[in-house]
């Protein structure tokens, strides 16, 4: 069947099955393979992108099922050649080693500061709890997301 | 050292990591995200028995799918010669199951189709019939007589011994200590299987092209020059037409060394089909298939006399799997377990390992193990604490009293391993103070006057990497030596190729480091090259924290020929002699008349001018190298756990984790932190939920993320680093590696601080891992049972 | 990645329209919301629904509404909708304790109330909520709605009393004065279901309890009411000693099977611990003794 979904602000067409995951259909676009998956059972959440703007499992929903919803990816987030607070604070903070789990965790990590400019370690923990890193012990990425926030406090505060 | 030099060192420092720019931007180039034209996709269709006799494969029905362009089995491999291939440990491994399949999710045919989906439709339309066989997946039954027979295919095999007994130490000389000992202490102590489990899983493109026969690959593997030399032999292939390009990985941690099936399915179908072949395993199959850790059944006994540990001996019985698909170096079929003495000056030790088939994957070497010093610790720090607990001393206390003095290295263990360099007293030290250790203490007693059960634990390894010297090791045949490359462009920017294969551990970063520390060039100038076997020099790879010790000394010395070589220029450029030049970074100058000298980039230029050059330099600034390390190295640490158990329900929690490294020079001390991070939390997830186990039937109960469970940001503490700095004399930088540390030294403390936290309230003295909480209870109620 | 099989999709325009779907197509159908349990079910292949009807643009099915006498919920509200709910947080704090521990953040971004009740996973939290704050399931089809309680509403592991054509569109919660609820739950790791889990509620009125509700997850075949300790419970002033009278029952009357998060024993050993714990939390909260 046919669908049509935004991505990135831009819409795809493409006429796919029903079964075909979001994951894959976004991956199948050209340009966006930054979107990863690492398991079978929506517990590693390196598909995480946002479904209209709050953080989703790429790999746990139909391509079908986004018809009329916007998707974030990860190549969203550098906009004319500026980098996010949470891709730059990722870069200050070295929260990434293979990268693999990286782009969900920006995601998530955008989202969190979406809602809330000012997350407390423990609110950095359980946003991304449901995201698997095998890499950085995690200690670091909630350094990263604290220096984001911290960073876009400072730059709305000079604003 | 200014602010903006700290920002940016031009050698060793905090350098954030040019890597990220791709990895931020959602722009790695992993392995699924390679799309050849015309390319296929296959699907592996694996076993649902974990021993069964294969009577027919019915393959119609799959080749009659629209989609489908080919049906491979055993019967078309076996015309290729590639039915089955050689492991690394000199065994055999099937690739494609013939006779009978041996441990569940084990290979038996592979589909190419149009696409993913098509191909794992496919794979339902294969009718294979199977007639069960008895299972054995407990060990300890392996070698019982009426055990069933696994390896029928080795002629002369009729039991399930999968290697002659290894042995090291002394064994009369043990049983004299421990005759003469005041405490021994003995414990069955196992190491379950557990998994490494990278976020990305295992895969691979071939593309072979029947017009020029160059095949090339596309693999995320820890060893890439290995693996071409083993397609050579297994494919019958020239070598110099086989290029192993392993772009981006997402995680190793030695689970991508194996060549595994999937692999030589992957290349036969490309052979077959002449089009390129994409196979990339899915999780299930990642954990039921691919190399394991562990698996080690450990019966010990360790004796004190006057205060001071004196003896060890350990009885092993090594659980393979069904076939033996370890990697370690040929001499060392028990990897380096017998470095089990750890950091004590014993008198004497014995130590015996038995290897056994079983229904289940095949593997043990992987998961940061340092070939076997994962088990190695566990067991040795685990028996000190159980020997503290029956002498009823602190286990710290006892440590330091048993210790390898610092005037004593390098020191020859009794098992044959020469430690090169530590100060342990002073490590255990900063992590005493780093913990309050005493203050825990008191802590301690207070909580337990309320019900409150909290505990302490300590493991102080000493654990050999960077394997390894020529004459002792290698894998296959193939020395373990690693090279290096340099080459400086007339611009006076640099390009360094390497052997090993970075998995995320920052090679881009750290080792343009090493050549910028050693020649003065900016790392951003540097670029580090490997992955690519056309474009890497020959070395064994990646794993054993061997980058630093291997490859970072080979990168050093490379430098430094390359900065004598430039020496000779200078000279020349200078009107000196080479002797009369004193060097500092970046630059030679003339001794007492520093204004005279000449930078690095000039002297690059002037190599490749027409201008003269002196006697011995032929044009060209660059040189290569193949390091052999005289010895591996030997990092060790102090850690100490923190955990709190409710006593209701036993769930257990790790407060707070204490870890002292002491790995020598640190190249970049916020990658090394980075790595220390991610071991220990690997440590988090053996000691408490990461295990691999099967039922009686041989049917995997640990097959997806479900079960698999690996710990979240919620599990992981706020991990409290410290480091003490005693160099390696016999490394061109003084550094050891440090990448398998936290792994190697944390699962042991955070069990004796669970045993530390029952001991008095419940009479524990022994738990194995994983501490879940249901495995805890059954100890508080003094019922605990190792895994199955 | 695991991949489903092929299958037949459509877009629910109203709850009319679902139900007319579900009735056309019988039980080659299912319905599909957050899909977080549906779909892995089906990548696996332990699931191979023909036809799935898609219910997720039915906003009138989201809602939190104060009712009144009732609180009334609606199937397609989200878990993180319960979660960050202010109405139940004051009336019914279970309902935030549980939804802390199920899945993960990002999973509770899709699953539903609806969802959640119709898996009927044994070990799912929200059925022990719902059980423990007296919920009752309200199914509607082409002839109107019934109104059934959570006990007739779970018949079995994974069964439920939903028929043919029909599907569930609402819960609803009974509002009474002096209340207090707690969720206590054991887990392996975060995110996993429990090893075993219980919710309870009680209703304090002159100083006993004039009602309790008591629901233990993962600890038998279905969601288990704990009718014996409630009914001890009732008419009786609360005191620790009833609480462990209460957790000895659970221990008794609860039928766990042993499994990969724990033995049968240690799961009884749970219920009993955590069902006193949960009494004595939701009892601190009805006498306002607790933030």
């Amino acid at each position: 069947m046919n669908v049509t979904i935004t991505i990135n602000g831009e819409p795809v067409t493409r006429d796919v099955e029903p079964r075909l995951l979001l994951v894959h259909f976004i991956r199948e676009t050209p340009g966006l393979t930054g979107t990863h998956w690492g398991c079978d059972t929506s517990n590693c959440g390196a598909c995480v992108v946002l479904m209209d703007g709050k953080p989703l499992k790429s790999c746990t929903t139909l391509a079908v099922m986004c018809e009329g919803h916007e998707i974030t990816t990860v190549e969203a987030l550098e906009v004319d050649g500026e980098l996010d607070p949470v891709q730059q604070g990722f870069h200050e903070k070295h929260a990434l080693q293979c990268g693999f789990c990286t782009p969900g965790m920006l995601m998530t990590s955008r989202a969190l500061l979406d809602e809330n400019p000012d997350p407390s370690d423990l609110e950095i923990r359980t946003a991304i709890s449901g995201q698997i890193c095998r890499c950085t012990g995690y200690q670091n990425i909630v350094a990263a997301v604290r220096w984001a926030a911290d960073h876009e406090a400072t730059t709305r505060q000079e604003a | 050292m200014s602010a903006i030099e700290e920002e940016r060192p031009i050698g060793f420092g905090r350098l954030k990591r040019k890597e990220d720019a791709r990895f931020i931007r959602g722009k790695g180039k992993y392995l699924d995200d390679i799309t050849l034209p015309g390319m296929l996709h296959g699907a592996i269709l694996r076993s649902p028995y974990a021993h069964a006799k294969i009577l027919s494969i019915d393959t119609s029905e799959a080749l009659a799918h629209p989609n489908v362009a080919a049906v491979i089995t055993a019967k078309d491999l076996e015309t290729l010669g590639l039915a089955w291939m050689p492991t690394i440990s000199y065994d055999t491994q099937s690739v494609l199951a013939g006779d009978k399949v041996r441990f569940q999710g084990q290979e038996v045919a592979f589909v190419i189709a149009t696409d993913e989906y098509s191909a794992r439709d496919a794979l339902q339309l294969i009718d294979v019939d199977y007639d069960p066989l008895p299972v054995v997946v407990n060990a300890r039954r392996a070698l019982d007589e009426d055990a069933p027979l696994i390896r029928d295919d080795k002629e002369g095999q009729t039991d399930n011994l999968a290697s002659p007994t290894w042995e090291a130490g002394d064994e009369e000389a043990t049983e004299r200590v421990f005759a003469e000992a005041d405490t021994v202490v003995t414990r069955d102590i196992m190491y379950p299987r557990c998994h490494p489990s990278p976020l990305e899983t295992c895969g691979m493109i071939a593309d072979f092209n029947p017009k020029t026969g160059q095949l090339d690959i596309y693999n995320g593997n820890q060893a890439p020059h290995v693996h071409r030399t083993v397609y050579a032999h297994v494919a019958g292939l020239p070598e110099h037409m086989i290029r192993i390009m392993c772009n981006d990985i997402g995680g190793g941690f030695g689970n991508k060394v194996p060549v595994y099936p999937g692999y030589v399915c992957t290349i036969a179908a490309s052979i077959v089909a002449g089009v390129p072949v994409k196979w990339i395993e899915d999780r299930t199959e990642h954990l039921t298939s691919t190399g394991f850790a562990r698996d080690y059944i450990m019966h010990s006994s360790i004796c004190s006399k006057d205060g001071r540990i004196t003896g060890l001996k350990v009885d092993v019985i090594a659980d393979h799997g069904a076939f033996d698909s370890t990697a370690q170096p040929t001499k060392f079929p028990a990897g380096f377990f017998h470095i089990c003495t750890g950091s004590y000056d014993l008198e004497a030790a014995h130590v015996k390992v038995k290897a056994v088939y079983t229904n289940k994957a095949p593997g043990g070497v992987a998961y940061r193990c340092s070939f076997r010093i994962t088990e190695a610790v566990y067991l040795v720090e685990r028996m000190v604490h159980a020997l503290a607990m029956e002498m009823g001393v602190d286990e710290i206390d006892l440590r330091m009293g048993s210790f390898i003095g610092p005037e004593q290295f390098p020191y020859e263990t009794t098992t044959g391993w020469t430690y090169d360099s530590g100060n342990y007293a002073e490590t255990m030290k900063v992590a005493m103070d780093i913990a309050g250790y005493e203050d825990l203490r008191r802590e301690q007693v207070e909580k337990r006057g309320r019900g409150e059960l909290m505990g302490i634990g300590v493991s102080f390894f000493t654990e050999g990497v960077g394997a390894g010297p020529r004459k002792h090791m290698d894998i296959l045949g193939l020395s373990m030596n690693d090279g290096a490359d340099l080459r400086v462009h007339p611009s006076g920017k640099a390009v360094v190729s390497l052997s090993a294969q970075t998995q995320g551990q920052g090679h881009e970063t750290t080792f343009a480091q090493i050549v910028a520390e050693e020649l003065g060039i900016p790392p951003e100038d540097v670029e580090v090259r490997h992955g690519d076997t056309d474009r890497s020099p020959y070395g064994l790879g990646t794993y054993g924290s061997r980058s630093t010790p291997v490859s970072g000394a080979a990168v050093a010395v490379v430098s430094r020929k390359v900065r004598d070589r430039a020496r000779l220029i200078a000279a020349q450029m200078l009107e000196t002699r080479p002797e009369d030049l004193a060097w500092e970074k970046g630059r030679w100058y003339v001794k007492g008349d520093p204004e005279q000298g000449a930078l690095i980039a000039d002297i690059a230029h002037r190599a490749y001018s027409g201008e003269a050059l002196p006697a011995g330099i032929e044009g060209g600034l660059d040189a290569q190298v193949i390091y052999d390390p005289p010895n591996l190295t030997y990092p060790y640490g102090a850690y100490i756990a923190v955990v709190d158990v409710d006593p209701e329900t036993a769930h257990v929690k790790v407060r707070r984790f204490i870890a002292v490294d002491d790995c020598g020079v640190r190249i970049n001390p916020m990658i090394v932190d980075g790595q220390i991070h991610g071991g220990l939390a690997e440590g988090i997830g053996i000691a408490l939920m990461e295990v691999i186990t099967f039922d009686e039937e041989g049917n995997c109960l640990n097959s997806s993320f479900m079960d698999y469970q690996i710990p979240t940001a919620l599990e992981c503490p706020e991990f409290e680093l410290g480091e003490t700095v005693t160099p390696c004399p016999h490394h061109p930088l003084g550094a050891k590696g440090v990448g398998e540390s936290p792994n190697v030294g944390s699962p042991p403390a955070i069990v004796n601080a669970v045993i530390d936290a029952l001991h008095e309230s419940h009479g524990v003295t022994h738990v194995d891992m994983p501490c879940s909480p249901a495995r805890v209870w059954a100890a508080m109620q003094g019922r605990p049972e190792p895994p199955q | 990645m695991q991949t489903p099989a092929p299958f037949e999709y459509e877009r629910a325009t109203s709850v009319e329209g679902a139900i007319a779907s579900l009735e056309r197509l019988g039980s080659d159908a299912r319905v599909i919301a957050g899909g977080h349990s549906l779909l892995p079910m089906m990548k696996l292949r332990l699931a191979n629904p023909e036809h799935l009807i898609d219910i997720n643009d039915l906003h009138e099915l989201s809602y939190i509404r104060d009712e009144g006498g009732e609180i009334a919920i609606g199937a397609l509200t989200r878990h993180v909708e319960l979660l960050d709910s202010p109405l139940l947080a004051a009336w019914f704090p279970v309902f935030r304790e549980a939804e802390e521990v199920i899945a993960d953040p990002v999973v509770r971004n899709r699953g539903t109330m609806g969802g959640s009740l119709c898996q009927a996973d044994a070990a799912e939290d929200l059925s022990a909520v719902a059980a423990a704050v007296k919920a009752k399931v309200v199914i509607r089809s082409s002839s109107g709605t019934r109104t059934i309680s959570m006990g007739e509403f779970h018949v079995g592991p994974y069964m439920t009393a939903v028929g043919e054509g029909e599907m569930v569109t609402e819960v609803r919660i009974p509002k009474r004065p002096g209340g207090g609820s707690a969720h206590e739950k054991v887990e392996r790791r975060a995110g996993d279901f429990a090893i075993a889990a219980v919710s309870a509620a009680v209703w304090i009125d002159g100083g006993t309890i004039a009602d309790a509700g008591i629901g233990l997850s993962a600890v038998g075949p279905i969601t288990i009411e704990l009718t014996r300790a409630e009914e001890l419970l009732r008419g009786q002033r609360p005191s620790e000693e009833l609480f462990a009278q209460a957790g000895a029952i659970a221990s008794e009357d609860c039928a766990p099977s042993s499994d990969g998060r724990g033995p049968a024993d240690y799961k009884r050993h749970l219920a009993g611990a955590l069902t006193k714990r949960a009494l004595r939390r939701a009892t601190a909260r009805a006498l306002h003794q607790e933030a």
